[in-house]
């Protein structure tokens, strides 16, 4: 039978571990408003290039001749996989992983490689068979566009060299604060069905007058315009990547502290009744105590 | 064919400008181009440069850095690097840049210097600069004729 003593201990140390859960959770819904205004001011700019892209792209006459829209065989793929950074966020960590895992079991008989980005990532992915080609920690906190810019260059790189034939990525999409969304996202080659796919998805999107094959006037020619058009949609894909998956992650966090807030409240709640049920018939012994000592007494 | 088109002008940060307008003039990699509504289809790569747009009788401009831009029928979407408004534009660290760049070139046998990025930024300062001087701002002013001396 546990003692008075023992639950007023057991009631203080939830009540630290309450305090600490409430703090993370007002601090990750600070780090999230700050993250979600990144991800929504981004869209304009994100969409503006993907529809500039796909419009140049209708109008490129031999497309073969650029690595980017050149589909080669996939024999050898790049996977970008962006986890949280650290952890206490519920299953957001676990959940891209295990999609990333199923990914690369699907495509088993490929050469595969992966980058990893942030510190879950990168430790789930040195503990397993996969070869690592890049790793980039203490990124997603806050998304910085220069950072992305370096991934983005790394891609490239692999990619124009022929050591992947096409990148995926894979990623947690900030939905609202109490949903994520999982996405698997062909980055390259381009396709442009696909551009033009995702950019009907967007509710932001304006309404478009691309559709219509008019010649453009170029005032550079069009391949050298294309060849600086590309790195840097790859590089504002990737800064969506990590700018939807700071969202993300600080808003799981917040939905997984503020649980866990609630939950230390239930525990108190209980400890609290026990701990008076204990001090109830603890006081009424006492009294069948005097009262029996009096009774002999007397 | 209507007399205005939509001018959007969108950096990753942010949209800076979205609004209907009568006639702009953006500065491309090869100098400015001017855009009326019904232009012919464009596509062309930014440059540095006060991109200055009309709205019925009021003269506007931002400054737009590098990026690219396309032009359509009743549409112009410039995706730069940077961009911001007259109002919004932090003169003193536009003039410090200006100073810093200027004493670069002030010793041009420096083999220290990436001489590419020393005129961007020496190019992205004179226009901050210009644009903040149009719009009124009289130390702006007082800069860009000291920088005319010197």
């Amino acid at each position: 039978m546990p003692t008075l003593l023992d639950f007023r201990r057991r009631i203080r140390s939830v009540k630290n571990t309450q305090q600490i859960t409430r703090a993370m959770k007002f601090i990750a819904a600070a780090r999230l408003r700050r993250a979600q205004e990144t991800a929504v001011s981004l869209r304009p700019y994100a969409s503006g290039i993907r529809e500039v892209l796909a419009s140049a792209m209708s109008r490129i006459e031999n497309p073969e001749q650029f690595p980017a829209l050149a589909s080669r065989p996939e024999e050898r793929i790049l996977v970008v996989v962006a986890s949280g950074e650290r952890g206490l966020c519920g299953a957001f960590n676990a959940n891209v992983l295990r999609r990333a895992f199923e990914f690369l079991r699907d495509h088993g008989d490929k050469k595969l490689e992966v980058i990893t980005i942030a510190k879950k990532s990168r430790d789930a992915f040195r503990k397993r068979p996969w070869k690592i080609v890049g790793e980039y920690v203490d990124i997603t906190t806050k998304a910085d566009l220069g950072k992305a810019g370096e991934i983005a260059g790394e891609v490239m790189k692999r990619y124009e060299a022929g050591e992947a034939d096409s990148v995926y990525l894979i990623y947690n999409e900030f939905k609202n604060v109490m949903a994520q969304t999982l996405r698997v996202e062909k980055l390259l080659p381009l396709d442009r069905a696909a551009l033009v796919e995702s950019e009907k998805h967007d509710k932001n999107a304006p309404p478009s007058s691309t559709a219509d094959a008019v010649d453009y006037i170029y005032e550079q020619p069009a391949a050298e315009i294309f060849n600086k058009l590309v790195p840097r949609y790859v590089e504002m894909q990737i800064f969506r990547m990590l700018a939807e998956t700071s969202a993300a992650e600080h808003a799981a966090r917040m939905t997984a502290m503020e649980s866990a807030t609630s939950n230390a409240s239930d525990v108190i709640d209980a400890l609290t009744l026990h701990m008076n049920k204990v001090r109830q018939a603890a006081i009424t012994r006492e009294i069948i105590e005097v009262v029996s000592g009096a009774a002999s007494a007397g | 064919m209507a007399d205005t088109f939509t001018l959007e002008v969108v950096t990753p940060a942010r949209q800076v400008v979205r609004e209907a307008v009568n006639e702009a003039q953006i500065p491309v990699r090869g100098g400015y181009i001017g855009v009326l509504p019904g232009h012919t289809p464009l596509l062309a790569e930014m440059g540095t440069g006060e991109l200055t747009y009309r709205v019925g009788n009021r003269e506007l401009s931002c400054t737009a850095i590098g990026g690219f831009v396309e032009v359509l029928a009743d549409r112009v979407i410039v995706l730069a690097d940077a961009a911001e408004l007259a109002s919004e534009i932090d003169v003193p660290r536009a003039r410090a840049a200006l100073e810093r760049a200027q004493k670069r070139f002030a010793n041009p046998s420096d083999p220290n210097v990436d001489w590419n990025r020393a005129q961007a930024a020496l190019e992205r300062a004179q226009v901050r600069l210009q644009v903040a001087a149009k719009a009124g701002t009289s130390s702006a002013n007082a800069a860009v004729t000291a920088s005319g001396h010197s």
